[in-house]
This record gives structure tokens, C-alpha cells and sequence, in this order.
């Protein structure tokens, strides 16, 4: 071996381990990485904080709406009358997502005409769809404006209709989020949660 | 300094962290080694359930979850429920005592303190001769004193397991001073343990303090080991780099 | 040193370009890395340095994610850490970082001062290095201190307490300056909150821009080495020191395997012992503050400690103040104290060496002192041993006049 391959030896072995280390630093710095990106999750008082809330919806007469916290999100529990409900169909063709295709914004179980579970009952999170702030109610029917009766957002105008659904012509993109929940007894709701045990 | 001075040094300095590792005492008396197994899951599921039936009644653990016991000692969601959680209804709630504090401390002269961190504080040796240190004292309003905390305001709450002991006490003159020198306990009212089941219920609460304390040590520990196997593979590649590196420096 | 702006040596086009037509970025490159020479023969005591660095990078990071949790009010302290230690995902492993760290800060930078000793490092031309050293040790010593606060436990509280009296014992202004500090009639939330706010922006603030001049200081005169020999006193025709060696890759790859090992020790500290039993965390900050009851036995952070034996070997208050504040600033003045003609201790002649490892033993011997409660007995070695301290500084412009040296050599010693 003369020198010239000795040298060449030399490099080529110097560029592997520069590899070799540089890579090892960067997996070591990876593996570093994930603790201090997990701690931003949600902790574990955070989940506790946000655990399933539970509705007693048996005192509630036809047409009141009550409103809860959830994970510390307003949501909405209305317990529709047969007048609300009768209204709800008129209103399709003025809705940007009549048939709730968007999934993002409700569980399966809503993705029908009366966007819930049980027809009487909406739970839907109080959060504009535009840029989240809390829709006033406005139930009054006021055929002359065309409205069934719904909810109005203040903060730029935003329409709902009595299930959440958002309509045409306004800034917000989507219905109203239904939250998971479900009946544990025909007279209580827990939000937060739609299988198992509670 | 050469290569074999600094394994040297390195052994050491692993040694002694080795030995550091440990609930020890904040200085004080003698006290008899408590000898827990953090590792033995069946005495810290007795020593879970010791703190809730004896304890919790006055003191609580307020940093420590239900739902974290329940899943390092291996226990179902009905298991923790049935058997540890009495007051508390959601699993992830925190350790409450029974007796509200203001009351506690109104009877007692002091709130019992939280025993979340104790073990780390005290020391799980000192918890445990703490344990098994009562004994009677007429002039107490408790009726009981305590070895290892004079004057303490907490009665002997173990008394049907251990019994009730007295302390016996010589008089030692050295130097023209008398001092009462402590010779040990006679047992007066035997209790349902004898006294090394005693000292095994004890130890298993000690264990469990030692664990709420801590509980991610062992986790720590075994997340430890694949730390330094992988800084070591990292200092060989590294060592040969710099080798390589220096080689044309003469 | 005017620095040559030639094309030589720069990127003629692409990406890199851009850069450097608006940035510095290979001009500084080369001037602070990969033509920095420092000399061939450094031994392991010269990686303090970096691995100081190394540390100032694990509790900014740490820090940071550490403030995300933590509640700076004397109601929530104590709460959020233990919150951090468990229901925080991985806040158990930051935190103990975190911990870990500030004692290994003290311990490379007490071992990279002991380098400058050694080789004389501080003596002419880097006495400003020296200088600027000595500044970032006082503002650790307060970020420490502040540091140690936060936590809200009961050796938090009162080793606090204990500390900031002391500036009390300063004649006149001494009482106002303690309430000016405290921002209280006592130790309070209120204290906490500004102790928070130091530790937090003020102090590593000031570390980070301490650390800056203090590098580029030194790059200004180049590195020191184990022989004291001057290499730019002999370059080649390149104008490169003929014992110099660029810092990039030699230097940067040698101490890529010093700070391999020493992140090995760190994580077996961070692992197996963060307690390090009870001197890293220690036992009585378990407890939460309790503003009626003194733990048995205050003592500072081991870092402390030798100062702390010095200030509680004078029996006077003020006199003890006094003492323990020359006893940290003593050493700044060691460029124009150590009046020796050599600068490494391989050339020095035995009394230097005597008085060196005097030393170290005495600071080593205040330290055990400093730990332990102020029984006479104790009370009386810290004074033996005070009294040593300060010889070692006062008397160093005798000793080190009529200390025999040996010739230093032209060029340095390496053994390849």
C-alpha cells in the first residue's frame, strides 16, 4: 500500500464515522426531543379537569335551553318542542350543510335531520364556527324574516338554525360541533362521552 | 490524566450514586432500617390499602391519583374502586383525608400534614420506627408519646394491631450529668399482630409512602438504563471520529 | 486584529452567497472555528468550557419548558412543582434535569476556574477573560440563589430567609437594602414572584450576554495551554501557529466526546440519584414552606457551602458579611496577585504547588464545613481553615516572587 491509499483509506473511513456520528447525535436528539414535546399534551389534572360532564335533563320543559361546560367549552342543551322540530325541515334549502356532510362536526350518531340522538334533545357546543364566540339564542319565529327560529351570533352575524345547522350567506363555514354524548338513563346526559360505562 | 485513572473516577463517582439512590434519613437517632422492596407488588397493594382504612381518615395525599395506584400495582377499575376509594368518587381523583383540616387542627393542636411527600422528606426509615414508636404516657392527652417525635399530637391509631407499649428508661450520670437513656419496650396490651407481622404491616405502609412519594422511580430507573447503553454506543463512534480526526497532528 | 476581507476562501455562487453578501456568516465561521488555532496539547481539564456551555443550553431548554407549568405564587409553588413531577407527561424527567443541572453548573464551572489556576490562564493578556469569568460566576451565584426559591419549600423559604439577612448586617443602608430585595416586611409571594421574574429574564439574560464577551474576549487573544506557552510567538510561514491546531473539526471533535461522557454522568445522576442523597434536592424542600417552624438545620446548597463556613466562622454579623463577600472576590484580583514569571504549574517550583493544593483542600475541607451544624468544634476548623483560604490570596505576591521556576519551553510539550 503506498501512501496515496493510505490517505484515501484514511478519508474515506474519517467520512464514515463523521456519518456515523452525526447520525447517532441526530437519533439522540430525536429521542430528547420527545419528552419535552409530549409534556405540551394535555396533563394528566387536564384530562381529569376534562372528563365527561353529566346533564340531569328530566325538569327541562319543552323549549329550554340549558347550558353546560365541557373541557371548559360552552355546549348547549336544548330540549326542542313539537313546534321547533316541525319548523326544522323548512329551512334546508337556505343551509350551506343541510345533510351534515362536513363529519368533522358531528359524530355519526347527529348526522341526521335533527342533527342528535334523540330528536327532542340538541347538545351542541355554544362556538360560532366562524372564530368561536358564544351564539346568542333566538328562538322567536318570525315568519316575515323567513326564521324558524335558530341561533344568532353577535360577533359578525353568523346564522344557525335549531340544529346547530349554519346557513348560507354568512361568515361561519360550518354547522355547529355536536360534541360526543350519549343517554345513560332516559332522564340524564353525559357530554364528553358516547360509549362504556360512565 | 490517563485513561485508566478516569475508569477509575468513573467507578466511583457509579458507585456512590448507586448507594445515593435511597429513601434516607434526614440525619437524627438511630433508626432501625425499615428494608422496603419498592419492586414487591403485593406489599405495596397491602400497604395501599393499610394508608386508605388507617390513614386516609385524617391524613391525604392530595398530589397522588387513584387511577396511577391503580395502574402500577396491577389493579382493575373495580378492584380500586371496591377496596381504596371510599370518599372519592372519579378515579382520577386525588387522595382527600375524611376529616376536614380546620377540624383536625382544632382538635388535635396541628393538621396531620399530607403524606404525599413524606417518605422523601422523612425518610422511609423514619416513618417506620415513627410507626412503631408509640408508647404510653399518662400525662399525654392522647395517652401516648412517641421515640421518634416527642410531643407529637397524633395517637397511637395502630393500637389494635400492635397493642400499647411502655419505655423503659435508665438513669446514666457521666460526668455529674444524669440523662434518662432509652433501653427499649415492654409490650403491655398484646394486639390482633404479633410483632413481626406488625412490623410486616408497617413495613408495607412504609413501602407505599416510599412509592407516592416517587411514583415514577422505577420507570426513571429502567428508562435510565437504555440512556447510558445508548451513550455509550454514541462514545465509541464519537472516540473513533476523534481519532481519526487527530490522527495527522504530531 | 483587523480581519482580511478577501474572496479567498468564500462560496462563489449559489445559496451560500446570498448569505455572505448580507451576513458574515463564513468570514465568522473561519475566524471563530475553523481558523481559530489553539494549541495541539490540551488535556482534559480544558473541556470545562464547553461543557459549561453545554449545561447553560440543558436549563434554558429545561427552563423554559419548566415555566410553562410552574405557578410562581407562594399558594401554588409547591403544588405545581409536584403537578410538573406527576401529572405532567415527561415533567418528572425536566425537572430533574433541571435540578441536576444547576449543580453540575457549579461543579464544571468550579472545575474550569481551577483550570485558570493551574495554567494561569488569567495572567497577561487574558485578564479581561478572567474578569468577565468572574462576573458570570457572581450571576450564578444569584441565579442559583433566586433559583432555589421557587420551589417554595421549607429549606426554599428559610435558606432565603437566612441569606437576604445578611445584607442586613451592611451598616446604614443595610435594612432598606433588604426590604428593597424582599419587596416585603418578610419573605413573601411577593418576594417569590420578583425572584421568579430574575431568575427567569434578568439572570439568564445577563449569563447569556456575559457568555458572549467572555468568548469573544478570548478569541481576541487566543486559548491558553497545560504548558502556559504563548503559540502565536511562533508561527509558519502561513501565518498559522505552528503548535495551533484549527479549533474546527480538532478541538470540536475532541470535545464532542467530552461531552458525550460527561452527559453519561449527568444522565446517571439524572436516573439513578437526583436526590444525590439529599444535596442536590434536598429533604427538607419536600416539605412546603411552613413560615412558623425553622427546619432543624439550614444549610445553603452545597455550592454554597464554602463561603457559608467562612461567614460562620467570624463571630460577628457584619464582620462575618464582610469576609464572606471578599472571600468570593478575592480571586478576581489573582491576574495582578500571582506575581509569578511562568504561567503553568509544570513550570512553577514547590511552594506554589504546596499553596495550590492547600487549597484546594481548604475550599474542599469549608465546604464539608459549610454542611455541617455550627458545633465549636466545627466552628474552630472553619477558622483554621478561613484563615487559609485567605493566605493563599494575600500572601500569593511572596510566594510566588521567591517560588523557584523552571524554563519554559519555545515550543509546547504533546506527546501525540
Amino acid at each position: 500500500m503506498n501512501e496515496d491509499d493510505v490517505d484515501r483509506i484514511d478519508r474515506n473511513r474519517r467520512h464514515f464515522l463523521t456519518v456515523a456520528t452525526a447520525v447517532t447525535g441526530a437519533v439522540g436528539v430525536g429521542f430528547v426531543a420527545v419528552p419535552f414535546l409530549s409534556s405540551l399534551k394535555p396533563s394528566a389534572r387536564a384530562q381529569a379537569l376534562g372528563a365527561p360532564v353529566e346533564v340531569p335533563i328530566g325538569s327541562m320543559q319543552p323549549g329550554e335551553m340549558v347550558r353546560v361546560l365541557w373541557r371548559g367549552r360552552l355546549v348547549f342543551v336544548l330540549r326542542r318542542d313539537e313546534n321547533m322540530l316541525a319548523l326544522l325541515p323548512d329551512a334546508l334549502n337556505d343551509l350551506r350543510d343541510p345533510n351534515s356532510l362536513v363529519i368533522e362536526q358531528q359524530p355519526d350518531y347527529a348526522a341526521n335531520d335533527t342533527r342528535s340522538v334523540k330528536p327532542e334533545y340538541l347538545v351542541v357546543e355554544g362556538s360560532c364556527t366562524h372564530l368561536g364566540c358564544a351564539p346568542l339564542e333566538d328562538f322567536e319565529v318570525r315568519p316575515a324574516e323567513n326564521w324558524g327560529g335558530g341561533f344568532f351570533c353577535p360577533c359578525h352575524g353568523s346564522k344557525f338554525d335549531l340544529a346547530g345547522r349554519v346557513y348560507k350567506g354568512v361568515p361561519a363555514p360550518t354547522n355547529l360541533r355536536v360534541p360526543p354524548y350519549r343517554f345513560v338513563r332516559d332522564d340524564l346526559i353525559l357530554i364528553g362521552q358516547d360509549t362504556g360505562a360512565a | 490524566m490517563d485513561k485508566l485513572n478516569v475508569i477509575r473516577r468513573l467507578a466511583v463517582v457509579a458507585t456512590l450514586l448507586v448507594a445515593a439512590d435511597g429513601f434516607a434519613a434526614g440525619g437524627g437517632a438511630e433508626l432501625e432500617s425499615s428494608n422496603i422492596d419498592p419492586d414487591n407488588i403485593s406489599s405495596l397493594q397491602r400497604g395501599a390499602r393499610n394508608f386508605m382504612n388507617y390513614c386516609s381518615g385524617c391524613h391525604s395525599a392530595q398530589y397522588v391519583r387513584f387511577n396511577t395506584i391503580g395502574k402500577y400495582l396491577e389493579l382493575s377499575e373495580e378492584q380500586l374502586v371496591e377496596n381504596l376509594m371510599f370518599n372519592a368518587e372519579k378515579t382520577f381523583d386525588t387522595i382527600q383525608a375524611s376529616m376536614p383540616t380546620k377540624d383536625a387542627a382544632r382538635w388535635y393542636g396541628t393538621a396531620p400534614p399530607d403524606m404525599s411527600l413524606m417518605a422523601r422528606a422523612k425518610g422511609a426509615d423514619y416513618i417506620f420506627n415513627f410507626l412503631k414508636g408509640f408508647y404510653l404516657d399518662s400525662e399525654s392527652p392522647t395517652g401516648v408519646d412517641n421515640l421518634v417525635l416527642e410531643g407529637t399530637s397524633m395517637p397511637h391509631v395502630l393500637w389494635e394491631l400492635q397493642g400499647y407499649q411502655k419505655a423503659n428508661y435508665s438513669e446514666q450520670t457521666v460526668d455529674g450529668v444524669t440523662s434518662h437513656v432509652f433501653e427499649g419496650f415492654d409490650l403491655v396490651t398484646t394486639g390482633s399482630l404479633d410483632s413481626e407481622d406488625y412490623d410486616e404491616f408497617v413495613r408495607d405502609t412504609v413501602n407505599f409512602l416510599a412509592y407516592i412519594a416517587e411514583p415514577i422511580r422505577s420507570e426513571r430507573r429502567k428508562l435510565g438504563v437504555w440512556v447510558l447503553m445508548f451513550l455509550i454506543v454514541f462514545w465509541v463512534i464519537a472516540s473513533m471520529l476523534k481519532k481519526q480526526i487527530w490522527k495527522d497532528v504530531n | 486584529m483587523a480581519r482580511i476581507e478577501a474572496e479567498v476562501g468564500k462560496p462563489q455562487g449559489g445559496f451560500m452567497k446570498w448569505i455572505d453578501d448580507r451576513f458574515p456568516f463564513t468570514e465568522t465561521m473561519k475566524y471563530h472555528a475553523t481558523e481559530y488555532y489553539a494549541s495541539k496539547n490540551f488535556n482534559w481539564w480544558y473541556v470545562f468550557g464547553v461543557l459549561a456551555f453545554v449545561v447553560l443550553a440543558i436549563q434554558l431548554i429545561t427552563g423554559i419548558f419548566l415555566t410553562m407549568n410552574y405557578k410562581p405564587a407562594a399558594v401554588d409553588a409547591f403544588a405545581s412543582v409536584e403537578y410538573i413531577m406527576r401529572d405532567v407527561e415527561w415533567g418528572w424527567l425536566i425537572r430533574y434535569m433541571h435540578s441536576t443541572g444547576a449543580s453540575f453548573f457549579f461543579i464544571v464551572v468550579y472545575l474550569h476556574m481551577f483550570r485558570a489556576m493551574l495554567y494561569g490562564s488569567y495572567k497577561k493578556p487574558r485578564e479581561l477573560i478572567w474578569i468577565i469569568g468572574m462576573m458570570i460566576f457572581f450571576v450564578l451565584m444569584a441565579e442559583g440563589f433566586a433559583g432555589y426559591l421557587l420551589p417554595w419549600g421549607q429549606m426554599s423559604y428559610w435558606g432565603a430567609q437566612v441569606i437576604i439577612s445578611l445584607f442586613g448586617a451592611i451598616p446604614g443602608v443595610g435594612e432598606a437594602l433588604v426590604e428593597i430585595i424582599r419587596g416585603d416586611y418578610s419573605i413573601s409571594d411577593i418576594t417569590l414572584n420578583r425572584f421568579f421574574a430574575l431568575h427567569v429574564i434578568v439572570l439568564p439574560l445577563s449569563l447569556i450576554g456575559l457568555v458572549f464577551v467572555h468568548i469573544v474576549a478570548l478569541h481576541e487573544v487566543g486559548s491558553n495551554n497545560p504548558d502556559g506557552v504563548e503559540i502565536k510567538e511562533n508561527k509558519g510561514p502561513d501565518g498559522v501557529p505552528l503548535d495551533g491546531i484549527a479549533f474546527h473539526p480538532y478541538h470540536t471533535s475532541k470535545d464532542l466526546v467530552a461531552i458525550i461522557v460527561f452527559l453519561m454522568i449527568f444522565s446517571a445522576v439524572v436516573f439513578f440519584a437526583p436526590d444525590m442523597g439529599g444535596y442536590f434536592l434536598e429533604h427538607a424542600n419536600f416539605e412546603p414552606a411552613n413560615l412558623t417552624a425553622t427546619p432543624e438545620h439550614i444549610a445553603p446548597v452545597w455550592y454554597f457551602t464554602p463561603f457559608y463556613a467562612i461567614l460562620r466562622a467570624v463571630p460577628d454579623k457584619l464582620w462575618g458579611f464582610i469576609l464572606f463577600v471578599l472571600a468570593v472576590l478575592l480571586p478576581v484580583f489573582l491576574p495582578w496577585l500571582d506575581r509569578a514569571r511562568v504561567k503553568s504549574i509544570r513550570y512553577r517550583g514547590w511552594i506554589y504547588k504546596s499553596a495550590l493544593s492547600i487549597f484546594v483542600v481548604t475550599f474542599l475541607v469549608l465546604g464539608w464545613l459549610g454542611t455541617m451544624p455550627a458545633e465549636p468544634v466545627y466552628v474552630l476548623a472553619a477558622r483554621i481553615f478561613s484563615v487559609l483560604y485567605f493566605a493563599f490570596f494575600l500572601l500569593m505576591p511572596y510566594y510566588t516572587t521567591i517560588d523557584k521556576t523552571k524554563p519554559v519551553p519555545e515550543r509546547v510539550v504533546y506527546h501525540g
